[in-house]
């Protein structure tokens, strides 16, 4: 199945179903890859079939200076099993052959892209029915070339913002992104963490301030109840590195089904 | 001090061309910007903004100068190597000059990058240093900076590299300096760079981050490059105050690029004079196990800044190969690119065993033991001083000393210690 260009992303479309139903967005992120090219796509499967609204589809890098140890983990053994840029883009067209229709966003540092060609790259992503990008070592400032390639083929590119980020960064950041803002949680790299920062509601307020954009939130989030407290604040509650955790305390033919365990417990079923 | 009444003056107009690099994005050409996670970027921003104001600010270059005199032992001498050049060149081989930075303290150009940023990092306020080491010089430089002016410093190095510097890791934590051991990726200078930049992005508000090379996200190439450049002003001035005239050649070993941007840096606008980098052939650019980003490396984005870099077909970034730690790493830095894909500079590679030659030549016929990163320049420069033919000179940046490499060269001597 190909995908035609609507000018209503599905990323775009799916926030506004969820805001209807008066939902919270649960967005996993998975690194495809891990365990293996083939489980990896289960575990996205298994999310999505327990109820995940979106999936970040992970590319592992050789070097991801955004990532702490659980992510950094997994694309270790994602590069040792082989896992190129082309398999990942492949992955979410097979999940496409297979009727998934959640939005799936792919999630990878820049080098990769650039080395495939970032037209190109967009242009194939387009076709095997990836919606969006975030790429967390590309700023506003280096974003040109990506951004007017996802403009041509009506892909959404996602930027993060951060509790550091100036008032004229967020700004920049609502005007040039599409899709959703990605509000880092804490000054820091991936990984679950016990608590929420405290100055969370202050600091998506001023984002709040300068974005008309879906807001969705990520970095250190673990349990329901961090997801009801994102829930209050934002659009949408991003988890990566606990699922990773959860991951890895089974083996890895159990993976899938622990993957949609995690979801449930998330969602706090 | 360096007489300076008989040197021809930096030309004013050509000048003003390289001070332009780089632009306010950190570009040079093509080459260089900001590829770094969103946390970071305002950061990066206050640090540009307070390294522009120190540098207009002559309460601080002079403290750097004072430093530089009385701490650091500068100006290193420009000294001529006859019995080298002899040997290298026969009798008809150009005049060779070692630019000293052996004798600098600590033992490498390290340090005066190190105390720069340093001295920076306290006008900032920024009570907690980070930096990454390779071979370890650097990692030494800024434990030294730091002790001295009182600030806390921990140090992230490659296990690999603690393995084969277990000298410099003494040495840093004897200076008090919290060493922190990186298993992820390769364990060596590039995965500690990696664990460096996640220190930054988490402990961003009171860290200041010494970066140890002219590579990575700007304004690190530029800054970097303005305190190591030093080391050229004073060499174009040592060199023409002993021979009369500007050298045909300066050679450098390349790692992330800065002993060869602070030699090269002056001279970039003096036609006349050929510059050469010099990078690590490791078993030889065929096997696939060299540092070599310039001679084979291909344009990518590697630690924040476009550049070029070693990678596989995928753009992973690949594992290097240098019996030198200091150049063992597969980015460079993007003014250093910039010199490579204009022509001003030209880059050659030097395996390890031709590095042990010229680390033997040296010992032998000037009693110098040079480290291993500058003894791919000395071995490029002996091979270079057979075609020059008389009349003509070059000037080596002898980037640091040997010591910290006993055990390297014995092992590959095959001697035990
Ligand atoms: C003595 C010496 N020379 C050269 C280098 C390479 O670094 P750069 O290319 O930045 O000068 C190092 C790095 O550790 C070094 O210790």
């Amino acid at each position: 199945m190909t995908d035609t260009a609507t000018s209503t992303s599905r990323i775009g479309a799916t926030f506004e179903r969820l805001r209807e139903e008066g939902r919270t967005a649960l967005m996993p992120f998975h690194t495809a890859g891990f365990p293996t090219l083939e489980s990896s796509k289960r575990i996205i499967r298994a999310l999505i079939d327990a109820g995940a609204d979106l999936v970040e589809v992970g590319v592992p890098f050789s070097d991801p200076i955004a990532d702490g140890v659980s992510v950094q983990g997994t694309g270790q053994i994602a590069l040792q099993n082989g896992t190129r840029l082309k398999d990942c883009v492949e992955l979410v067209r097979q999940l496409r052959t297979e009727g998934i229709t959640a939005p799936l966003l792919l999630m990878g540092y820049y080098n990769p892209i650039l080395k495939y060609g970032v037209e190109r790259f967009v242009a194939d992503c387009a076709a095997a029915g990836v919606d969006g990008f975030i790429v967390p070592d590309l700023p506003i400032e280096e974003s040109a070339a990506l951004r007017e390639a996802c403009v041509a083929h009506n892909r959404d590119l996602i930027f993060m913002v951060a509790p550091t980020s100036t008032d004229d960064r967020l700004v920049a950041a609502a005007e040039r992104g599409t899709g959703f803002l990605y509000c880092v949680s804490v000054t820091g790299v991936t990984g679950a963490r016990d608590s929420m920062s405290q100055t969370l509601g202050d600091y998506i307020a001023r984002v709040r301030a300068h974005s008309n954009l879906p807001l969705a939130i990520g970095f250190g989030i673990s349990k329901p109840e961090h997801v009801r407290q994102v829930g209050e604040l934002a659009e949408g509650a991003i988890v990566g590195a606990a699922l990773i955790n959860a991951l890895n305390s089974v083996a890895d033919d159990e993976k899938p089904a622990k993957a949609a365990e995690f979801v449930r417990f998330l969602r706090g079923e | 001090m360096v007489d300076t009444s008989n040197i021809a003056p930096i030309t004013r107009t050509a000048f003003a061309a390289a001070e332009a690099m780089p632009d306010a994005l950190g570009r040079f050409g093509r080459f260089g910007g900001t590829y770094a996670p969103e946390t970071l970027m305002p950061a990066i921003s206050e640090l540009i903004a307070a390294y522009e104001e120190a540098k207009r600010d002559p309460a601080f270059q002079a403290e750097i100068d004072e430093l530089a005199t009385h701490y650091v032992g500068r100006a290193t001498p420009l000294y001529e190597a006859k019995r080298f050049a002899a040997e290298a060149g026969g009798a008809d081989g150009p005049r060779i000059f070692l630019k000293r930075e052996d004798l600098a303290h600590t033992g490498a150009h390290k340090i005066n990058n190190a105390l720069g940023q340093a001295l920076l990092a306290k006008r900032m306020g920024k009570p907690r240093i980070i930096a990454e080491t390779g071979a370890g010089q650097h990692g030494v430089a800024t434990a030294t900076a730091c002790a001295l002016l009182g600030l806390k410093c921990i140090v992230y190095m490659g296990e690999v590299d603690i393995q084969r510097q277990s000298l410099n890791v003494f040495r840093m934590k004897l200076l008090g300096a919290e060493v922190i051991s990186v298993r992820s990726g390769s364990q060596t200078l590039k995965d500690a760079i990696n664990e460096a930049i996640r220190d930054w992005v988490t402990n961003v508000d009171d860290t200041f981050y010494i970066f140890g090379t002219v590579a990575g996200m700007h304004p690190y190439p530029m800054m970097v490059r303005d305190f190591q450049s030093v080391i050229g002003r004073e060499a174009r001035a040592q060199v023409q105050e002993q021979t009369g005239s500007l050298p045909d050649a300066i050679v450098a070993c390349v790692g992330g690029g800065s002993n060869a941007m602070g030699l090269f840096y002056p001279f970039l606008n003096d036609e006349s004079v050929e510059i050469i980098g010099v990078e690590a052939g490791g078993h030889g650019l065929e096997s696939g196990h060299h540092a070599a980003t310039l001679v084979t490396g291909e344009e990518g984005v590697l630690h924040g800044s476009w550049s070029y870099v070693l990678m596989d077909d995928d753009g992973q970034i690949v594992e290097t190969h240098s019996i030198s730690a200091g150049l063992d790493y597969p980015g460079v830095g993007p003014e250093l690119s910039h010199m490579k894909y204009t022509g001003r500079a030209r880059f050659v590679s030097i395996t390890d065993e031709e590095a042990l030659d010229g680390f033997k030549l040296l010992c032998r016929t000037e009693g110098i033991i040079p480290a291993l990163e500058s003894s791919h320049a000395i071995s490029y420069a002996a091979k270079l001083a057979k075609e020059m033919g008389s009349g003509k000179t070059m000037v080596i940046n002898l980037s640091g000393r040997g010591d910290k490499d006993m055990h390297t060269v014995a092992d590959a001597l095959g001697v035990t210690l």
